[in-house]
């Protein structure tokens, strides 16, 4: 913490979702699983595809391409879910791929642009230039908050 | 500091229980049920309270437990009747007295006010009778010091001054030894502990132990190895020497022993010796009563019952008489009189739901394993059959006894409630009172906790509104007291808590008009009265057109259904004019484990409560009858009943096939019939209830989840939200996710 410019002070986890990176900070992040037969569930908004046996608890599983308007994530062998926790809340995001743990500083991470999707931008809290261009990191509870927002 | 707060947590568990046990004592008195010692565990209950909150110095609480006690005091010594009166004032003292605790608990403060009338009218009680405290006597003395109860829990030995007075001498007592003790300092540093030698002999039976501490120096000549102290006991026993002798078998040669016949009678400490005492905190707190007094310490065993008392003359003669009563209460009496509580664990709630957890987990392995080897096509009579059939038994035995540790009888929610109903009947002016039937009942903890609210309000309404005034009762010829029926009971896997008033009914005239002003039905619409009944559960029913101190009827009664939906109960209500209404709650017996009927619907595995399945149907075509555009009727014996596709209900996609569908003939809380469609019933199993609130929320129609033997995860259907047709469109009106429209347009 002593020298602020060579020291990195927050990871996130970055992964590949309707052809696009996005990264979540490595806190929320429980761990990575493959992908596995889920439960549909009613009345769901489509980017929840259902709920998956988490060792005993039921979790729902969010397509993070369908969440950001990117169209529904193809069928892949490839295909993670990251397990991730926010309060008491854990879910699961369907990825295409888990890329990298980044190691960044707190001060390289820029405040969204100013988009136009309001909704994106809502659950998009900031992005990190990466070698192959840029992140974006997740507000983990926007995306999964997005289902209330509808409800209401 | 941790250990400190841990012991502080405690004293509030404690308290919680005393507060119960008073609760408990004083229904007793109040229903002129009680005896000697029903008085008395009231005394002590306050009495413990007192103890442990001087320990924290909770001097508030203390004075206020003190005078209290001492009302139970003069109660107990028949100083002062048991009137009405006073019966009020110590069931309102009682309450003030759990809100203190309260208080101290969150560290707030009290209110000194209400307070001090708590306290004028306990003292109205005492009345003519000796101004309290006597003169001279322990409760001269500041509450806070005068309090004596210094339990030291040495494990079985149970450290006291002994017993005097109420140990008469008896003559069937068996023979006894008198043992000489005298330790070499060998003893202690070979690392033996008198104590622990005597815990054994107490074990043979009432052990009584002198201390002669009369060969210690002076601090000079102090040496920290040596050994000065040496015991007097005695012991009634029937068992033979040489069982006393291989107790000091470890120690002899370490110590002066001398083991001869206990001397019939003979007061063995008649002549004290100079003893400065070994417990300073037993010595400031005797100061006054036990000058001269040899430190006599009894030890009985926990076994021995009834304890051969040993008669110690020059005790009782050294105690002035002014102390006894305050000694009869002390705490460390309690575990041995009226035969003690059953022995209790306290286990970390956590732990309990880890190990829940663990058992669900293990009824899923178990389903698991039997489908694999259902799969497997053996012969019936294979011996790996049998196997897996002992090991689903064993493993629901396992649950049931997992489960069996969560469940709590309903006795201290409903001793909560009488307090409810005092304050109720005193804010409007009413006399009720409250009658609990089946209070042994075991629900689920979280059950009970998470009913605490609803039922409290349900009590206020039922006294508020339910119950006619005073007057009115008369006029109606009816006793002027109203009663609350407060009812638990086991039936059919549900457990059904019901609050009863035998007031005037619902006014249903008065409640539909209400309804029609609020817009919540038309005026026109035509109410059966169950249904005129259910309008008070509406949301947006509640008004504050009637003023009151309590509530009005209706307010938050939708609370209250939310309350008791969220546990997976029912709240139902029924009325008759003149003779009151009633609320039936129905809530499942367990939030854990469920017995299912596996079922397929649009190609989905789903679960729906066996309990509400009546029958399974496969129509013919003639049972089928069209009902305008789309919906459909089955006849069945007679009757014809709506029939719900739960596909469609569940926004699933439509089967298109031609065969007749199979239904499932399901029964409501309220009575009503319907015939659910679906694809195909697989089999009945108890199944492991697994929350969907917590990582995402509630679906219409869906009441939780649970895991399959395959691990796949099968919904379970709500049956009473598929059935009520009207509600359930409304609620997915107000609920439904409109195509996603949010994500839509990025």
């Amino acid at each position: 913490m002593s020298d602020p410019d060579t020291r990195s002070d927050a990871e996130f986890v970055t992964f590949q979702a309707g052809g696009q990176s996005f990264s979540l900070d490595i806190t929320h992040v429980r761990e990575i699983r493959r992908w596995s037969a889920v439960t549909p569930l009613p009345h769901a908004p489509k980017e929840v595809l259902g709920v998956m046996n988490l060792r005993g608890s039921v979790i729902p599983i969010y397509d993070l391409s369908a969440r950001f308007g990117l169209g529904p994530t193809a069928e892949n062998p490839r295909n993670v879910v990251v397990v991730a926790m926010i309060e008491n809340q854990t879910v699961g995001l369907l990825v295409e791929a888990v890329s990298e743990i980044l190691s960044v500083q707190r001060s390289q991470i820029q405040d969204t642009p100013d988009i136009r999707s309001e909704s994106t931008k809502q659950s998009i809290t900031g992005v990190i230039p990466i070698e192959e261009g840029m992140t974006r990191v997740i507000d983990l509870a926007a995306v999964i908050q997005s289902r209330g927002r509808q409800a209401a | 500091m941790a250990s400190m707060n841990s012991i502080r947590d405690t004293f509030f568990e404690e308290c919680e229980e005393l507060l119960e046990a008073l609760a408990e004592g004083l229904q007793l008195m109040e229903a002129g049920e009680h005896d000697g010692e029903t008085v008395n565990a009231v005394f002590r209950a306050v009495h413990s309270i007192k103890g442990g909150a001087g320990a924290f110095a909770l001097n508030a609480l203390v004075a206020f437990a003190h005078r209290f006690e001492t009302v139970l005091d003069a109660l107990r010594s028949d100083k002062i009747a048991l009137t009405p009166e006073v019966m009020h004032v110590l069931l309102r003292s009682a309450d003030h007295l759990a809100d203190q605790v309260e208080s101290a608990r969150e560290e707030r403060e009290v209110d000194a006010e209400a307070t001090a009338g708590f306290l004028t009218n306990l003292d109205a009680c005492l009345g003519e009778i000796e101004a309290p405290p006597a003169p001279g006597s322990a409760e001269d003395e500041d509450p806070c010091f005068g309090f004596a109860a210094v339990s030291l829990d040495f494990g079985p030995i149970e450290v006291e001054p002994a017993p005097v007075a109420e140990a008469p001498p008896d003559p069937a007592a068996p023979p006894g030894y008198q043992i000489r003790f005298t330790p070499q300092p060998a003893l202690y540093a070979n690392g033996h502990d008198p104590a622990l030698i005597f815990a054994s002999l107490a074990d043979l039976g009432a052990l009584q132990v002198t201390l002669d501490a009369s060969a210690l120096p002076d601090w000079d000549g102090f040496d920290p190895a040596g050994s000065y102290l040496s015991w007097t006991l005695r012991l009634a026993t029937a068992e033979p020497e040489t069982v006393l002798h291989e107790i000091f078998e470890f120690v002899e040669g370490l110590c002066t022993l001398e083991i001869g016949p206990a001397p019939a009678e003979t007061p063995m400490d008649s002549a004290p010796p100079e003893a400065p005492p070994a417990d300073s905190a037993a010595a400031s707190e005797h100061a006054n009563d036990h000058t001269g007094d040899p430190q006599a310490y009894s030890m009985v065993s926990p076994g021995a019952e009834p304890p051969p008392a040993l008669p110690d003359p020059a005790e009782a003669q050294a105690l002035p008489a002014g102390a006894k009563p305050r000694r009869d209460a002390r705490p460390a009496e309690d575990d041995g009189a009226s035969g003690g509580p059953k022995p209790t664990l306290r286990v970390d709630l956590e732990r309990v739901d880890r190990l829940i957890n663990a058992v669900g987990e293990l009824i899923i392995n178990q389903a698991m394993i039997e489908q694999s080897i259902l799969d497997l096509s053996l012969p019936t009579d294979a011996e790996v059959i049998t196997h897996v059939e002992d090991y689903r038994l064993l493993a629901r035995d396992i649950q049931e006894a997992v489960m069996a540790i969560r469940a709590q009888p309903v006795k201290p929610l409903f001793q909560r409630m009488s307090r409810i109903v005092r304050e109720a009947a005193e804010a409007t002016g009413k006399s009720a009172r409250l009658v609990t039937v089946g209070e042994a009942t075991e629900v689920d903890k979280t059950v009970i906790e998470r009913l605490a609210d609803p039922l409290t309000h349900m009590i206020r309404n039922a006294v508020d509104h339910g119950l006619e005034s005073r007057e009115a009762r008369l006029a109606a010829g009816k006793d002027p007291e109203g009663t609350i029926r407060l009812q638990a009971a086991h039936r059919s896997g549900s457990v059904f808590i019901t609050v009863r008033d035998d007031g005037a009914g619902l006014n249903r005239a008065r409640i539909r008009d209400k309804a029609v002003s609020k817009g919540l039905i038309p005026a026109e619409a035509e109410l059966t009265d169950a249904e005129i009944d259910n309008l008070l559960f509406m949301p947006g029913f509640s008004t504050a057109e009637r003023i009151s101190n309590l509530s009005g009827r209706g307010v938050g009664l939708d609370v209250v259904k939310n309350a008791v939906t969220a546990l997976g109960g029912r709240v139902a209500i029924t009325s008759q004019p003149g003779e009151g209404t009633e609320f039936i709650i129905s809530l499942p017996l367990t939030l854990a484990v469920m017995d299912g009927m596996v079922i397929s619907v649009a190609g989905q595995t789903m679960v729906i409560p066996i309990a509400s399945v009546i029958e399974t149907i496969r129509p013919g075509p003639g049972d089928l009858h069209d009902m305008g555009t789309s919906e459909k009727l089955l006849s069945i014996r007679g009757r014809f009943l709506p029939m719900i596709d739960v596909a469609q209900c569940l926004g699933f996609p439509l089967r298109d096939s031609d065969e007749a569908p199979l239904l499932l003939l399901v029964e409501t809380e309220s009575q009503t019939q319907c015939a659910l469609i679906v694809d195909a019933v697989h089999d009945q199993r108890q199944v492991v209830i697994k929350g969907l609130e917590s990582n995402y929320g509630s679906i219409p129609g869906v009441s939780a989840a649970t895991v399959l033997g395959d691990g796949q995860i099968a919904l379970i259907l709500d049956s009473e939200a598929l059935t009520s047709n009207r509600s359930f469109t409304g609620h997915m009106q107000g609920r439904s996710f409109p195509s996603s429209a949010g994500v839509a347009h990025v």
